[in-house]
């Protein structure tokens, strides 16, 4: 049996080895035809001219996702300590249910509904917070588009909550509880104790979850492709439409089939994603281990399944 | 409130509390009640009434009345879950943090009900001070901001905090081994350090009374004996109550001695008395080791 | 003497400082609100959108691909989904609780095991997308198997995603295993993998099927992996070496159609998928629930 499972083991990290190397394979003829920083960072996706410069690509997937860390982050931390330090202890079990069970609605339909219902019902807001606050760089626009960087910014918030929030519960709920009371008896009030006790010292697995939602939200489909507009042009405000890596590829592979550099280039934009979040993931997989060392416990890392 | 020189004789019981706090002792008066009416509500005095507490439907501790005087230091002994840390935990409020415990009665500090209906918890948790069984100094901060921590919260301004660290260290007997590394973590302390770095961070926010949860047992013998030192360096400045499982420590320490069973005060008397001849049968058996 | 009419000696408390904590009370209470929203807002809606395209034709006819007239209903996709993801999870479980068997029993800290462990940790951050990327590349591309778009192959893009779910559920839950136990069946005398079998899997059982059951319910809901794998087609196919339907894809295709009937048929089959992911993962979690209750890991 030892000999089976060690097989087994060894055989996924060559077949992650194999993947990477296919990948790049394939992506080869576009990043010979424009380079690997021609590739990345042109500003220039003209699929009818051939020409593919994924850097709308790349910003709209970095923007959206740093509009959901900037939306989602704070909630769910504050969520998290709202059910581990507020929350009355019948409320508990029954808020926690419900604040996970948004980890398992799927993603195609949080896309259905941001685009029947977030969208028509948010545009008004949008364009009033649009010319009211113009001078701020990024939100000024003269009309506000339907679909744009915002919604699929928001809807990630919503979609990486889960994640964010269990891990920093699990971090959290294991600030030894000598340290809250030395803070209490010095006479803090609960809001006190909590930024002198507790915040402090969950720091390190609370970036580490946001970084996994990071993750989360760089590498998602089809819920930003439904809501982003798929404009493959670099907008000028978070209220105008864009594109991302991963949407690209899910919307236009099928045109892509018989083209092998338009393949090639999806393909590409593919590694791109896969390297990001490969990134991302191992900083916070680190980030977690260190914050598990520091006496937390092992579950830390499987809370961000929902276990 | 604050002399600069402490003076460490027993005897001189300053210009403050004029009793030295004693009662006569008592032979197990219903309830537990320090028999004899304190004296006038003054400085530093702590005075409980009547009180009991509970975690959930349980009464861990029944109806005690005991008073503890300003310049003495008095020890509450007693076995395992006699009640003796859980009556502490009320004269600062602590008590009530652990979902489903509450109190009943009174705990006078100076004259005023702690437990008064406008009283706000974080002020009497100012006044009362504690210092806890197992060190716990904030890991993430240094020597220099733990003992600070309590006067951020009031925004108190740089000067004077450097000032208050510097007074609570020296109080604390840890200045001259810290002065030169105030910045380093609080965690690279011996225990015994760090228990004294708990106790300086306690009485930087100047509080009317210290209250120590066998501050000692988490120590070895140098340390403790270094801790008891102190604390007979201390009780001019703050009333000190200390809750023991060591007698010999409440013999070394204390003035006054109280013995708590079964959630009850049994007896309360000058510690001499207590440790050689108490009233109560059950203080007898427990002092000299028959149980506990 | 009086006590409760002395001056109080204590000092007062600032008011800016209760205000900041009342404040910061509030602030969680209302992110708190604020995070259910959503998700009442998403139950109500599908709900209320899609309850109206649910039929028995709805269940039991396949998408006919018109765009007016009889559009058809979903049969093909339901059958889809349970077809694809069952078979993913055929292989991912086994596969996956191999692994985490590996890492628990066998591996302990050598430099395989934890190299495995890490990179399996960074694979549940992998988007779906790339795993349908990378099976598209490997297996459609080059018609392995004798198809290009294959129901199998989908199956394994979800293979790829539910793999690492269920190996670090399951590894969390047999580190649980107490060890004396383990010893004690090596002490009478029993080979390692009979101990394995027979005493540290059926003990760290529950844990176990509540992981699979979450990998699964995750994996039901997936649409990216099988745009280039299993692709969207209309008819009910048993053969999962044929392009093959599910349920995300025909949402997704759905949905964006300028014809009311065609979206309504999008609401109807999510609140089609959403029940049968709900259903998953609360069985899940109350078999969870059940298995802590009793004591067992």
């Amino acid at each position: 049996m030892r000999v089976g499972l060690t097989a087994v083991s060894a055989a996924i990290l060559v077949l992650l080895a194999y993947f990477f190397v296919k990948l790049t394979i394939e992506a080869k003829p576009v990043f010979e035809r424009f380079g690997v920083f021609g590739f990345v960072f042109d500003n220039n996706w003209d699929v009818s001219k051939g020409i593919y410069g994924a850097l709308p690509l790349v910003v709209g997937t970095l923007v959206t996702a740093a509009l959901a860390l900037l939306i989602g982050v704070p909630v769910a931390v504050s969520v998290a300590l709202f059910l581990t330090e507020l929350c009355p202890r019948r409320l508990r079990g029954s808020l926690t249910v419900v604040v996970d069970l948004l980890a398992a609605v799927p993603s195609v339909v949080y896309g259905l509904w941001a685009f029947f219902f977030l969208i028509p019902k948010l545009k008004p807001a949008e364009q009033w917070f649009a010319d009211a606050f113009h001078f701020i760089p990024f939100v000024a626009t003269g009309n506000v588009a339907g679909p744009n960087y915002f919604i699929a910014g928001l809807i990630l918030a919503i979609m990486i909550l889960p994640i964010v929030s269990a891990i920093s519960r699990e971090v959290l709920s294991t600030v030894p509880p000598d340290q809250k009371e030395a803070a209490l008896a010095l006479g803090a009030t609960r809001w006190e104790m909590i930024r002198m006790s507790m915040l402090p010292y969950a720091r390190r697995g609370i970036v580490g979850g946001s970084m996994l939602g990071l993750g989360r939200a760089i590498g998602e489909t089809i819920a930003v492709t439904i809501v982003i507009g798929d404009n493959p042009i670099l907008g000028h405000s978070i209220f105008d439409q864009g594109y991302t890596l991963a949407a690209v590829i899910a919307n236009e592979f099928n045109e892509a089939a018989s083209d092998p550099i338009h393949r090639a280039a999806l393909i590409g934009a593919g590694l791109v994603l896969f390297v990001l979040t490969l990134l991302v993931n191992s900083i916070a997989r680190l980030m977690v281990l260190r914050s598990e060392r520091q006496g937390a416990q092992p579950t830390v890392a499987a809370a961000g399944e929902g276990l | 409130m604050n002399p600069d020189k402490i003076d460490t004789s027993r005897e001189a019981a300053g210009a403050e509390a004029p009793q030295g706090g004693t009662a006569p002792a008592t032979a197990g008066s219903p309830g537990g009640e320090q028999p004899a009416s304190p004296p006038a509500p003054a400085k530093r005095q702590v005075e409980l009434r009547g009180l009991s507490a509970y975690y959930g439907d349980h009464q861990a501790v029944k109806h005690v009345g005991l008073y503890f005087a300003a310049t003495d230091v008095t020890a509450i002994i007693g076995p395992s879950g006699c009640g003796k840390s859980t009556m502490v935990r009320c004269v600062n409020r602590m008590h009530e943090e652990i979902p489903g415990a509450r109190a009943e009665g009174e705990v006078l500090l100076d004259g005023g009900d702690l437990y008064g209906p406008d009283v706000d918890v974080v002020a009497v948790r100012r006044a009362v001070g504690m210092v806890f069984q197992k060190p716990n100094p904030f890991p993430t901060m240094s020597i220099f901001d733990n003992v600070a921590s309590g006067l951020r919260f009031t925004g108190t301004a740089r000067g004077e905090v450097d000032d208050r660290v510097r007074k609570a260290l020296s109080e604390a007997g840890l200045w001259e081994e810290v002065k030169d590394r105030l910045g380093k973590p609080g965690l690279g302390l011996s225990g015994g350090q760090q228990q004294r770095l708990c106790i300086a961070r306690a009485l930087a926010v100047d509080p009317e009374v210290l209250l120590m949860d066998e501050p000692c047992s988490a120590l070895d013998p140098v340390a403790t004996l270094r801790i008891e030192e102190l604390i007979g360096e201390l009780k001019q400045r703050v009333t000190i109550v200390i809750v023991t499982h060591n007698m010999q420590q409440a013999a070394r320490v204390a003035d006054t001695t109280a013995f708590m069973l079964g959630g009850e005060l049994v007896e309360v008397a000058p510690t001499d008395k207590v440790f050689t001849n108490p009233d109560d049968e059950r203080t007898e058996q427990y002092v000299t080791g028959k149980f506990g | 003497m009086e006590s409760a009419s002395l001056p109080s000696p204590l000092p007062p408390v600032s008011a800016r400082r209760r205000r900041a904590d009342r404040l910061a009370r509030s602030l969680l209470w209302t992110a708190t609100g604020v995070a259910i929203v959503p998700l009442v807002l998403i139950v109500f809606y599908i709900l209320s959108k899609g309850l109206g395209a649910l039929s028995l034709e709805f269940f039991t006819t396949d998408p006919t691909g018109n765009f007016f007239g009889d559009q058809g209903g979903v049969k093909s996709a339901i059958l889809g989904t349970i077809e694809i993801v069952g078979f993913a999870a055929l292989v991912a479980v086994p596969l996956g609780v191999a692994v985490a068997l590996y890492l628990t029993e066998y591996g302990g800290n050598g430099r395989l095991a934890r190299s495995v462990r890490f990179f399996v940790d960074v694979m549940t951050g992998v988007p779906s997308i790339v795993f349908g990327l990378f099976i598209y590349l490997t297996l459609v591309l080059g018609g392995f198997g004798g198809s290009s778009f294959a129901g199998w192959k989908g199956s394994a893009a979800l293979a790829l995603l539910m793999l690492p779910i269920v190996t670090r559920s399951a590894e969390v839950v047999l580190q649980l295993v107490p060890n004396s136990l383990r010893e004690a069946a090596l002490a009478l005398g029993a080979p390692r993998w009979k101990v394995t079998a027979r005493v540290v899997l059926p003990s760290a059982a529950s844990g176990i099927v509540t992981g699979s059951l979450l990998a699964i319910a995750r994996a039901a809901g997936e649409t990216a992996p099988l745009l280039f794998t299993a692709t969207i087609v209309k008819a009910t196919t048993f053969d999962l070496n044929e392009p093959m339907n599910s349920l995300p894809a025909q949402i997704f295709q759905d949905l964006k159609q300028p014809n009311d009937e065609l979206v309504q048929r999008a609401w109807g089959a999510a609140v089609t998928l959403v029940a049968m992911i709900l259903i998953v993962t609360l069985i899940a979690k109350l078999i969870q629930r059940r298995s802590r209750v009793q004591g067992a890991p």
